[in-house]
């Protein structure tokens, strides 16, 4: 007699009701969610499965960049002869500015030895290609060829020709993400060159960028441009990012409204530069968390804060009566906290 | 097991093997990067759903978060938003597959759309909890073109499982 026990035979075993599977699976895409977003806890899974992915992505960007640069083999004679001129041109007025600024940076040194300021920012460049853009529909961002491998850095700004794009977020060993600065997470202080006002951008996530907390009666108008202020140690400063658009000034509310428009081809594929600092980083004013003394007595506040950059050696770019400018934002451009 | 529950047509098993592959090669043309363009269709969501309705005792909701996993990194999304999407789109397609085998595979099209707007509609609210911006109504596009696919899709992927017909007046089947 075999079936004594009154188990279900195998023929029937079927493992757990979809429903608790499910419960289950969603348990763990929830914990995975959270860890991502608010602990940060899942780089790592990330670099080890993109090394998985990395073979499968190459294999589906090649025939596409394949495809879309077909168009340029098949472009004809005229139009390279035409581009061709184009840059020969560009290359003349190019070297005329290049003799110059070996002058300038010479002039520059030894004016800055004469007033014993700081020497000015040194960046490495890398060129990088951008091979794609990811297909996350909620941010902004684009996969650069190079990676760790080549000495890539998180927080290094990226640069076309015409300005900055955007800034490197994730590293991985064969490929970089930058987050543009179209970004809806992505700030960047920057200084308006006119009037010298300084203030954050931030973008508005449609290939816009917004020029935030900035007074309602501030001296921008469309047309201005708008710079890096370096203020931040990692964006060298002076670097071209965008041109006011539109202004609108509302008296209901306390800032203006100020639209701008990325001067860099942010939203467009090709060669960038990846900036990176040789330098050790310059030493911040010591952030607001690091005074003690601030909840005892908020009267002390702006001394102490004037006393930090007195007594740490400030960054060249950032000239001492820099604070109280911007909101901590401004201190650091990478990606907010959600 | 036949084409569907009302046709007489008689399908070899499947190849697990083959399977993994068809996953592998909607894996691919995810990652083709098409840049701003919102109407391209979810093949991972398209063969997933596909496999679950088909063979809901093998590909199920462990591969569904697998698969999800791997497509967050890709596309630089947050972890957990396509694998949580995948699971309840798998969840859904195994649960309503014997009903789906009694339809006809562009009745089975349409029941699917549904199935491809709950995958966009939990990641539209998963991420516009974390703090993100709405990316217009075009977004919803994805699911109508991923269900479009699905008639050729569904003789794409039974075609290894097909036999030859050849009449025999003296057999029923």
């Amino acid at each position: 007699m075999a079936s004594h026990d009154h188990q279900t035979p195998p023929f029937f075993k079927r493992g757990l009701p979809p429903a608790a599977r499910l419960t289950i699976y969603l348990a763990l895409s929830f914990s995975l969610l959270v860890a991502d977003l608010r602990l940060h806890y899942l780089e790592t899974l990330r670099q080890a499965l993109s090394v998985l992915t990395y073979p499968l992505q190459i294999a589906a960007a090649t025939p596409a960049d394949f495809v879309s640069n077909a168009s340029d083999y098949f472009s004809g004679l005229i139009s390279v002869q035409r581009e061709n001129k184009r840059l020969k041109t560009q290359q003349l007025n190019m070297a005329s500015q290049v003799l110059f600024t070996e002058q300038l940076q010479r002039e520059n040194i030894e004016l800055r030895g004469l007033l014993a300021m700081q020497a000015s920012l040194k960046v490495r460049s890398t060129a990088a290609e951008i091979i794609f853009t990811a297909r996350d529909p909620f941010s902004r961002k684009v996969i650069l060829n190079k990676g760790g491998q080549q000495d890539i850095e998180p927080g290094s700004p990226v640069v076309d020709p015409l300005g900055v794009i955007g800034q490197v977020t994730r590293v991985f060993p064969l490929h970089a993400e930058v987050t543009l600065l179209s970004d809806k997470e992505q700030a960047i202080p920057v200084i308006v060159e006119r009037s010298g006002l300084r203030a954050v951008m931030f973008g508005t996530g449609n290939g816009l960028m917004e020029l935030k907390f900035l007074a309602a009666n501030a001296e921008v108008k469309p047309g201005d441009r708008i710079l890096t202020s370096g203020l931040d140690g990692v964006f060298a400063p002076g670097l071209p990012v965008a041109t006011v658009l539109k202004v609108t000034r509302d008296s209901a509310e306390s800032f203006a409204r100020i639209l701008c428009r990325p001067t860099g081809s942010v939203e467009r594929n090709g060669p960038v530069l990846v900036l990176s600092r040789t330098g050790p980083r310059p030493q911040r004013p010591a952030d607001d968390d690091s005074i003690d003394p601030r909840r005892a007595s908020g009267g002390r506040i702006r001394q102490n804060k004037a006393e930090a950059p007195a007594s740490a050696p400030t960054p060249a770019s950032a000239p001492a009566p820099a604070q109280s400018v911007a909101p901590p934002a401004a201190a650091s451009p990478a990606r907010k906290e959600p | 097991m036949q084409a569907t529950h009302r046709s007489s047509r008689l399908l070899l098993p499947v190849r697990i093997s083959f399977v993994a592959l068809s996953l592998i090669v909607a894996l691919g043309l995810n990652f083709v990067p098409v840049g701003r363009f919102y109407a391209v269709p979810d093949f991972v969501a398209l063969v997933l759903a596909f496999w679950c309705v088909r063979e809901p005792h093998r590909v199920g909701m462990g591969t569904a978060f697998i698969v999800g996993t791997l497509v967050d990194v890709v596309h630089g999304a947050v972890m957990g938003q396509h694998a949580a999407a995948y699971v309840l789109l798998a969840w859904a397609s195994i649960v309503n597959s014997r009903r789906l085998l009694w339809f006809s595979p562009g009745a089975q099209a349409l029941h699917m759309v549904p199935l491809f707007l709950m995958v966009q509609v939990v990641m539209l609210i998963l991420r516009l909890l974390a703090g993100h911006r709405f990316p217009g109504w075009e977004y919803f596009f994805t699911c109508f073109t991923t269900a479009a696919l699905w008639l050729p899709t569904y003789y794409l992927l039974l075609l290894p499982q097909m036999r030859p017909i050849d009449r025999d007046e003296n057999r029923p089947l």
